[in-house]
């Protein structure tokens, strides 16, 4: 690739683009799939890393953000760790690289390296758009990941968990996810980090909901300290399906991770719900828009927040109703629990609504521990820091609690309690 | 068991002294009801006994068997065996009542140095308290106090006060809320208490709790002091003429 911009590249997007020159050789696809690559990165290297100048980065300015990139190798191996619920059906990614399998809980699985080598992931090698940093960086570099298929009348047995596990280097993943009509489904995606080198990681995945599927799609993303993660999902609604979509993050050192819906199907539902717990230096990025296209749908977006220490958090949450999409119901709320004077929280909802008969809100509140509440506590013996947990728990709990899946509640109260026991 | 001396104190933001000399002593095994107007600083000396930060003491100390309590956050006051039943418990949505009592239970426990419960005598001791206070399995299962009414709150507040077994209970307006029978179960639950080894300080603002939880002394507090002291007999009097003569009578 030759550099036609006379711009000087930063420290982090010169590496990017070294590193795809090193790579390129060597990653899965047929030549379409090779086009599409060559594509992304010279679109890469024209844009560069986006910066506060661009809208939706406005928060997150990512070419400041980003000082640099570690090489593409691993530090060492990483190995598979137990599922976040026991009895699911794992599929492991190691440092980028899947595992092969067939199957899992009755749904047909192949890698994305098999699908990028015989061409069919190469349509999906795309950017949403121009500022679409993820996606281009992802399909730039993409190596593996798993394809899942659940089609109408398959009755999954057990969650599927889709586990990557990276120890350092960069990792640049996908997951694709098509679920059939009527098909009720639980699929939990885990990004995890072993070992204390620096990691970067893409990840991207695309979510298709056939006619009245029913699904619990968990992002859990558990970075170290040093890492940055750069995540996105893709979402179609079909009629009449329903997403309870989760997203926890509890880790990493500069997290972006994208949700985009579109809401295409008449009688569909999404529910959003995001805990971001962040603590020391974290800079914690949830970016959401979800476009209502056609009449009668609803979807509700309950973020909570929990600061501690200097991190910073951002979310960003766009509704978009076409100018068809009538008897809309869209409601979002961004509720933040700020627990030190250094630390920060920005929220920025938007709301374009085209059509004249829906209902949309939003809303944004920042609080501090209620003092009342602690009081009460600490009268019945419960000191200070133990209560302080408690209400920090309580405060993300109740959102845990909407999922009415015992196994997967406890789960994740699990993976929050554990985050508390560390930060608070 | 309960001593307090000379005690001044007023809240913390904005400097209004609530409390202006009060001196008030109860003894192990003794009953004492509070009365007084409302607003003459009752709920706020509870609090001040249970440790609450709102509120500054300027002069004067509470001791606690002879110890003082002041430097004492309200946990570990808690941890000492003082209780206070709230006049106004409070919700905490997202925290469960039944993990909460475990909680509460066993930190009290680590901080007496004794073991913690396991799950099955937690839970028989759980189930046998809220037969005897007729409290429903369903409310334990809901968020602390959240939904639960009026009388449920007050019933709540007893429930823990028997789990906890405290030696120095405080019940602010525990009877206000109350119907008949739940007044009955309540005053029960707290005579069932009632030992030599312990004092409850009851405040109310009428004389029908004290028919069922007869005390041993009644104080009237007035303008954060206590105006006037006596047996039993001295709430039938207030209940029949009110506060006017004593309040004249202490002007
Ligand atoms: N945190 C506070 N902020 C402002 N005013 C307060 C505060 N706490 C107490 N007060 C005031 O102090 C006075 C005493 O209040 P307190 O609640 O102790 O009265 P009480 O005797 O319990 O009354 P009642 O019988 O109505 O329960 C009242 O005038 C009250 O408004
Ligand atoms: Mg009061």
């Amino acid at each position: 690739m030759n550099m036609q911009t006379g711009k000087t590249l930063s420290v982090a997007e010169a590496a990017l683009c070294e590193a795809y020159d090193h790579a390129v050789g060597d990653l899965p696809g047929d030549s379409a799939v090779l086009i599409a690559r060559d594509g992304l990165i010279s679109d890469f290297k024209a844009a560069g890393l986006p910066t506060r100048r661009i809208e939706a980065w406005h928060y997150t300015d990512l070419k400041a953000l980003l000082r640099s990139v570690p090489d593409v190798a691993p530090a060492a191996s990483a190995d598979a760790v137990a599922p976040l619920v026991a009895g699911s059906a794992v599929l492991s990614v190691a440092n980028g690289v899947a595992a092969r399998a067939a199957s899992a809980a009755g749904a047909t699985v192949r890698t994305f390296a098999e699908a990028l080598a015989d061409g069919t992931a190469a349509a999906g090698l795309t950017a949403r758009d121009g500022d679409d940093a993820i996606g281009r960086l992802n399909g730039a570099f993409v190596r593996d990941g798993f394809v899942l298929d659940l089609p109408e009348g398959t009755e999954p047995d057990a969650p599927i968990e889709l586990q990557a596990v990276q120890n350092g280097g960069q990792t640049h993943v996908r997951f694709q996810a098509g679920i059939g009509a009527g098909v009720r489904a639980t699929v939990i995606e885990r990004h995890l980090a072993t070992g204390e080198e620096a990691a970067f990681a893409t990840a991207l995945s695309e979510l298709t909901l056939a006619d009245g599927a029913d699904v619990t799609w968990v992002i859990q993303q558990a970075k170290g300290v040093s890492d940055t993660h750069l995540g996105q999902i893709r979402v179609r609604l079909g009629t009449d399906a329903q997403l309870r979509l989760y997203v926890v993050n509890a880790g990493g050192r500069l997290v972006r991770q994208e949700i985009h819906v579109e809401v295409a199907g008449e009688g569909s539902d999404l529910k959003l719900r995001g805990i971001n717990l962040l603590g020391g230096e974290t800079h914690n990025d949830v970016t959401f828009t979800v476009g209502h296209d056609v009449p009668n749908t609803t979807s509700t977006e309950v973020l909570r927040n929990v600061v501690f220490d200097r991190a910073r958090g951002v979310f960003q949450g766009q509704i978009r109703v076409a100018p068809d999409a009538q008897k809309t119901d869209a409601k979002m709320s961004c509720n933040t629990l700020l627990l030190s004077d250094e630390a920060d929280f920005s929220a920025k909802p938007e709301l374009e609504i085209f059509a004249d008969d829906v209902q949309c809100g939003h809303g944004a509140t920042v609080i501090d521990i209620d003092h009342t509440q602690l009081f009460y506590l600490m009268a019945r013996g419960i000191p200070e820091n133990k209560a302080r947990a408690m209400l920090v728990n309580a405060f993300v709990a109740e959102i845990v609690e909407e999922l009415e899946d015992e196994p997967l509640v406890e789960a994740l109260e699990g993976v929050i309690g554990a985050w508390l026991d560390k930060h608070a | 068991m309960l001593e307090i001396k000379n005690l001044h104190a007023r809240i913390a933001e904005d400097g209004t002294e609530i409390i202006r000399g009060l001196n008030l002593s109860v003894k192990a095994g003794e009953v004492a009801a509070i009365m007084g107007p409302n607003g003459s600083g009752k709920s706020t000396l509870s609090y001040i006994l249970a440790g609450r930060e709102d509120y500054e003491v300027t002069d004067g100390d509470i001791l606690y068997n002879g110890e003082s309590i002041l430097e004492l956050d309200p946990s570990e006051r808690a941890a000492k065996g003082i209780f206070l039943a709230f006049q106004y418990p409070v919700e905490i949505p997202g925290v469960a009542t039944m993990q909460f009592l475990k909680v509460a239970m066993n930190e009290q426990r680590k901080a007496r140095g004794e073991a913690e419960l396991s799950t099955p005598d937690f839970m028989r001791r759980v189930k046998e308290a809220s037969a005897e206070l007729k409290i429903a399995p369903e409310m334990l299962r809901r968020p602390l106090n959240v939904g639960f009414s009026g009388g449920e709150k007050k019933r709540a507040e007893i429930l823990q006060m028997s789990l906890l077994e405290p030696k120095l209970c405080v019940l602010d307006e525990t009877d206000s809320g109350l119907d008949i029978d739940a007044l009955k179960i309540v005053a029960d639950g707290v005579n069932a208490l009632r030992s030599p080894d312990r004092a409850v300080v009851v405040i109310t603002h009428y004389q029908r709790l004290l028919d069922y939880i007869v005390p041993d002394s009644v104080h009237v507090l007035y303008r954060g002091q206590v105006i006037k002291s006596g047996d039993k007999t001295l709430a039938h009097e207030l209940e029949a003429k009110g506060y006017a003569d004593i309040i004249g009578a202490a002007a």
